[in-house]
């Protein structure tokens, strides 16, 4: 288990390489909050856009004198638009996760990326919270702190944890990060209620390489991480095409689930570096493809 | 012991274990491995699926094979295996231990030993008397003692190096009553061989051992056909083998050592090999024995005496000016004696003194130069052998009138006289029987032999003594005096048939054979050797090694003869034998040697050395049971996944880590010559002395630097190369320090440097003393210098004249200091034609590069710098001292210019004719 101040130590570097991260927000109408972040079009903001000639229905407020002293006509200063978005983070907690063929745990992992997430989301101004009702999305460099503390104090005992879809924001953003090696119907309920509200968001299966790869051979009793589930085979390497066609399943009803909802899937290894995941997530999240 | 064809049992019962192996079979099939637990978070999506194959909860066939064979091969091993067990049989009674203990047994010797001492041991166990005897021991009665007695006695055994010869007296000497035998045959037929075994077996069982080990023997080597000529015989004559010959002699310095090799090849069957060894005179004249390589027996090693030698004999006739007149030349009839059994030295005697013959003859030459007297003198005190011939000159002169010549044996009488010619008194005289103190005793005198003329002694106190052989009459024919350790010899009459038939006769060839002028060209007869004593001089062991000859005394010639015509015996051992004049080797293999296998009766035990030997399997069979648990262990590792993947490639990658060895080698040659090749490299050779190795290494890296800042040559880091291993035609140029205690190169690197001289490369001697040597002085250096460069293909020399391109082939240079100054710098002499062009500072040298600069201003030193670029050496003092070190870097920048470019700088002086001709 990784300690809270590692946990972030490693996270805000790897969101240092990161560009501050802009969250286009679609429907801000009900939650639209005045944030840093541009529009790119003209709007309330603090941010000067442009100046555009003074037409009729102009109030002589809004007329940039200093501007039009230089020209014979008058100018209006606009502001760039500016909105903040709410992202709501899950990691999945369950025992599962906690399984690593090498060093590093899906655990671990799912955290990093989680918090990475986080911090460049924070540092571009948006809000930021933990699924469930603990941390709801707020922004500033304190939540970090509190989103931190979370994720390193969370522990479930269950052998499969399902998304928790409490606390999104309607028409806000998601981030599930899961092995969604467990019942699929929790992620299709989490998925539906996520739906409902009007959020979109992404999921991200993190995976062992050995869950990917099934090395296995020989007599061997596989069980889960808590022991719930076993199951006994004389030869595993016979296993290994049936095994690896289910996951190929499992991903692909991932994605066609997301695909559905107009939700992200992408999956991740623990043996890959965790930069291009990042990267994909942070694409995801500010372009929505 | 329980037997299985050659397999033995020492505890059979066990073996009854084996039946236990179909059980094991039962037991082993009936579990399957044990399972492997696993946390494994995708047995989410597992659930459900069932596998393939339902019997793989057994133990697989070929692993269950693999237990059995291991359990049985243990089962194996604790019963005991022994291939070829010895099945002993105790005898009872006296033990009769027979060795032929001939030349031909010593190449085995100590199996040999080794046989008998353990039927010593058994017969000391089992309390039974024995007799150990050699049949090439004179026959001597036959006593039975206590095997105690004799084992003492059996390591001081020896074989002889004769063979035996006395087997029916042997037979004779056997005592009475019955015994066993046990008779260690050298595998050769003897005479009276079966004769002695009808006796032996008839008092009890006889065991033969022989060895199937062929038998060589080398056979007297002789000459012919301008060659020596070298034969071998084997027994049995099997499959095709090589066997080399070496011929042994002193070399110059006295030391015994290899002179020459031929090989002898011995068909498919065939039982004699024979082959011809042609060798220079020089060298054939010192070979003392012949011995086949790598068998030490005296069969095998044959000693040389007279017989291959042939001397260098000096021929000066006395008057050549009768030419065409061959028959009447007073040489004829020498020449015609000496030439097949001689080499013979034509010329002035001036000259034929140089070549150092043995002998010189003087045929009719009365005067000779002052020169030539003391010449003749001085070789005659190095043991020369002058003989003389009489002649109409010698008749006429009057040399050794009144005072004896030193170089006549007598004083001469005026004129000499002529008998029974058409103009004299009497009958043509016959020559006198030969007395004993004369080296011609025994020669038998043929009748026709006529003297009609001589010169004639004066009659002197010890003429008689000096005189060994005479007329009828007693006038002196042949007369000899010793001089300083040679002796001179004049024969009284003409070398040619004017005087005498004798020249005409055989006595004549004899008569010179006597006198050792010539040699006989084969092994000698009865007749030569009689009436004299022999003194061995070396005599041999069965081994083929000298032994000690000092306690031997004389034998008579004709008991040698009969020894050389029918091989050696314990009266007269093989050595070298010395009479009078001449050296004769007697062998143990003579001319007459012929190899017959022994054939014993049908029905005798024959052992052999070879015999398979008893061998207990017990360890082969354990550790191959362990082996194949072992492979179980794997096996069941793998069979139940709990192998890494790592592990199971771990074979091939055994395999493969095995197999590049000798590429890497390889790669390494190629990745220097790359290296080499990829730009400039400059390389010194490797003295072997560290610190000037390091200097050498540093100053070319000096060097490399100044030409990398000045010059558009950027020399890669410069290497050593050395010139025995490393390939020299990769660099340019090779800086050279010469050390006292460098070996001289051997013939491949001094080929290999010739070459690279003859092919543009260049080398820079440098004997690093031109503090010493500036006067004009050597120094050890400068010798080492010179042994090296005596092998190579180095031209002519000349101090670096002043119009030497390089002198101006990138810096404008006068003198080419290194950390000395002053020391001559030679290089390759201008062509004698070259000419100063008028108008030209420089004479007109278009080709070539020098192949070598020979210089002893220490450059390298000037040149070096440690790795901070800073010179590791101080030159001169102060300002000129940086001076004298710029002025060298730019010698090497010159020196590096001139060897990368040639004579470019020196074509300038085409420019005005280019011009010239551009103009029109």
């Amino acid at each position: 288990m990784t300690t809270a101040p590692d946990l972030r130590t490693s996270a805000e570097t790897l969101g240092q390489s990161l560009p501050p991260l802009l969250a286009e927000a679609e429907l801000l109408a009900s939650t639209i909050m005045l944030g840093e972040h541009g529009r790119r079009r003209s709007g309330q903001g603090d941010e000067f856009w442009q100046y555009r000639p003074a037409h009729a229905g102009d109030s002589a407020r809004l007329i940039d004198w200093r501007r039009s002293a230089r020209s014979d006509t008058t100018f209006v200063r606009e502001r760039e638009w500016q909105a903040a978005q709410s992202v709501t983070l899950w990691v999945d907690t369950s025992r599962a996760m906690s399984f690593a063929s090498a060093a590093t745990t899906k655990a671990d992992r799912a955290r990093l990326l989680a918090l990475a997430t986080a911090v460049l989301l924070l540092r571009g101004g948006e809000r930021v919270g933990l699924s469930g009702s603990d941390t709801p999305p707020r922004s500033g460099r304190s939540q970090l702190l509190s989103i931190t503390r979370a994720l390193t104090a969370q522990d479930t005992a269950a052998d499969y944890g399902a998304p928790d879809p409490t606390g999104i924001a309607a028409h806000g953003r998601a981030l599930f990060l899961s092995d969604f090696l467990g019942d699929i119907a929790g992620v299709e309920t989490a998925l539906a209620r996520a739906a409902d509200r009007g959020a979109r968001g992404i999921l991200c299966q993190v995976l062992d390489p050995a869950e990917e790869d099934f090395p296995f051979d020989g007599r061997t009793i596989f069980e889960s991480m808590g022991g719930s589930l076993r199951h006994e085979t004389l030869r595993a390497g016979d296993l290994r095409a049936r095994y690896l066609d289910r996951l190929a399943e499992r991903k692909d009803r991932l994605q066609t689930l997301a695909r559905a909802s107009g939700w992200h899937f992408t999956s991740h290894h623990t043996g890959d570096a965790p930069l291009p995941a990042l990267l994909w997530l942070y694409r995801a999240i500010e372009g929505g493809r | 012991m329980w037997m299985i064809g050659p397999l033995g049992f020492s505890a059979p019962l066990l073996l009854l274990g084996l039946a236990a192996l179909p059980v094991l079979w039962f037991l082993l099939r009936a579990v399957p491995p044990a399972p492997i637990r696993r946390r494994f978070p995708g047995v989410a999506l597992l659930l459900g699926l069932t596998d393939d194959q339902a019997e793989t909860d057994r133990t697989p066939w070929w692993l269950l094979l693999l237990r059995m064979a291991a359990i049985a091969a243990a089962i194996i091993a604790f019963a005991g295996p022994v291939l070829n067990p010895e099945q002993r049989k105790a005898g009872t009674g006296p033990l009769l231990i027979v060795f032929d203990a001939s030349w031909a047994d010593a190449r085995d010797w100590p199996r040999r030993l080794d046989r008998a001492t353990t039927l010593l041991d058994e017969a000391s166990r089992t309390g039974r008397p024995v007799a150990v005897i050699r049949l090439t021991d004179t026959p001597e009665p036959v006593e039975f003692q206590s095997a105690e007695a004799w084992r003492g006695r059996l390591a001081a055994l020896s074989p002889q190096p004769w063979l035996p010869a006395a087997n029916a007296a042997w037979a004779a000497k056997l005592p009475a009553g019955d015994f066993d035998t046990f008779w260690l045959s050298d595998s050769l037929d003897h005479p009276d061989r079966s004769a002695l075994f009808v006796a032996l077996a008839k008092r009890g069982a006889v065991t033969v051992f022989q060895s199937p080990r062929p038998v060589l023997a080398l056979a007297p080597a002789t000459f012919g056909d301008g060659s020596i000529q070298l034969s071998a015989t084997r027994l049995p004559a099997t499959d095709p083998v090589e066997v080399e010959v070496i011929a042994r002699g002193p070399d110059p310095s006295g030391i015994d050592r290899e002179l020459a090799r031929a090989t002898l090849s011995f068909g498919l069957g065939s039982a004699t090999a024979k082959v011809a060894l042609a060798l220079p005179p020089e060298l054939r004249n010192r070979v003392n024995r012949f011995e086949l390589a790598g068998i030490r027996s005296a069969g095998a090693v044959s000693l040389t005496d007279d017989s291959l030698k042939r001397r260098k004999i000096a021929l000066i006739g006395g008057r050549e000016d009768r030419e065409g007149l061959r028959l009447l030349s007073p040489t004829h009839y020498l020449r015609q004696a000496l030439s097949p059994m001689a080499d013979l030295i034509d010329g002035t005697l001036t000259d034929a003194l140089l070549a150092s013959p043995d002998v010189i003859i003087l045929a009719d030459v009365a005067k000779l130069t002052q020169t030539e007297q003391d010449g003749l003198l001085d070789w005659l005190d190095k043991g020369g052998m002058l003989l003389r011939f009489a002649g109409p000159t010698l008749a006429a002169s009057d040399i050794s009138r009144s005072a004896e010549d030193p170089l006549l044996p007598v004083r001469l009488r005026e004129g000499g006289r002529t008998v029974g010619g058409a103009m004299s008194w009497g009958e043509p005289k016959t020559l006198a029987p030969f007395p004993e103190t004369s080296p011609f005793h025994g020669l038998a005198i043929p009748d026709d032999v006529t003297v009609t003329a001589q010169v004639l002694a004066q009659p002197d106190p010890d003429l008689a003594t000096r005189t060994i052989a005479a007329l009828a009459d007693g006038t002196p024919l042949v007369t000899r005096k010793a001089a300083g350790q040679g002796q001179v010899v004049l024969f009284h009459v003409t070398a040619n048939a004017e005087w005498s038939s004798l020249p005409l006769s055989g006595l004549f060839v004899q008569m010179l054979e006597r006198l050792a002028v010539s040699t006989r060209p084969a092994a000698p007869d009865a007749a030569d050797l009689e009436g004299q004593t022999w003194v061995a001089e070396s005599l041999l062991d069965a081994y083929g090694q000298k032994a000690d000859a000092a306690a031997n005394a004389g034998v008579a010639g004709t008991d040698l003869a009969t020894a050389i015509a029918a091989g050696p015996s314990a009266n007269l051992r093989p050595g070298l034998y010395t009479g009078a004049d001449r050296r004769v080797a007697l062998n143990a293999v003579t001319a007459a040697t012929t190899l017959a296998p022994a054939l014993w009766p049908a029905g005798t035990t024959i052992e052999g050395l070879e015999s398979t030997p008893e061998r207990s399997l017990k360890g082969g069979f354990l550790s191959a049971a362990l082996v194949m648990l072992m492979l179980d262990i794997l096996a069941a590792l793998a069979l139940s996944g709990r192998l890494p993947r790592l592990a199971r490639a771990a074979p091939l990658l055994a395999v493969l880590a095995l197999l590049p060895q000798h590429a890497r080698a390889q790669d390494d040659a190629d990745a220097k010559a790359i290296r080499a090749t990829e730009a400039v490299v400059l390389a010194h050779v490797l003295t072997g002395d560290d610190g000037v190795d390091k200097i050498a290494q540093a100053g070319l890296a000096g060097l490399g630097e100044r030409l990398w800042e000045r010059t558009s040559v950027e020399p890669e880091p410069p290497v050593g190369v050395n010139i025995e291993t490393d390939e020299l035609a990769f660099f340019p140029f090779l800086y050279w320090p010469v050390t006292t205690t460098q070996a001289l190169p051997s013939a491949t690197a001094y080929a290999k440097l010739n070459d690279y001289l003859r092919t543009g490369g260049m080398i820079l001697f440098d004997t690093r003393d031109g503090d010493i040597t500036r006067g004009g002085g050597t120094s050890p250096e400068g010798q080492a210098l010179q042994r090296i460069a005596a092998g190579l293909d180095i031209p002519a020399l000349e101090p670096l004249p002043k119009d030497h391109v390089l002198t101006r082939t990138f810096y404008l240079l006068q003198d080419f200091p290194g950390r000395y100054d002053g020391a001559t710098v030679w290089v390759e002499a201008a062509p004698p034609d070259a000419e100063q062009v008028k108008g030209m500072p420089f004479r007109n040298l278009n080709d070539g590069v020098t192949p070598v600069v020979i210089g002893g201003n220490d450059w390298a030193g000037a040149w070096a710098v440690d790795d901070m670029g800073v010179p590791m050496f101080p030159v001169g003092r102060g300002f000129a001292g940086e001076r004298q070190r710029e002025m060298a870097n730019r010698f090497g920048i010159n020196l590096i210019m001139h060897v990368l470019t040639g004579n470019y700088k020196s074509d300038q002086v085409h420019v005005p004719a280019l011009l010239e001709r551009l103009g029109q």
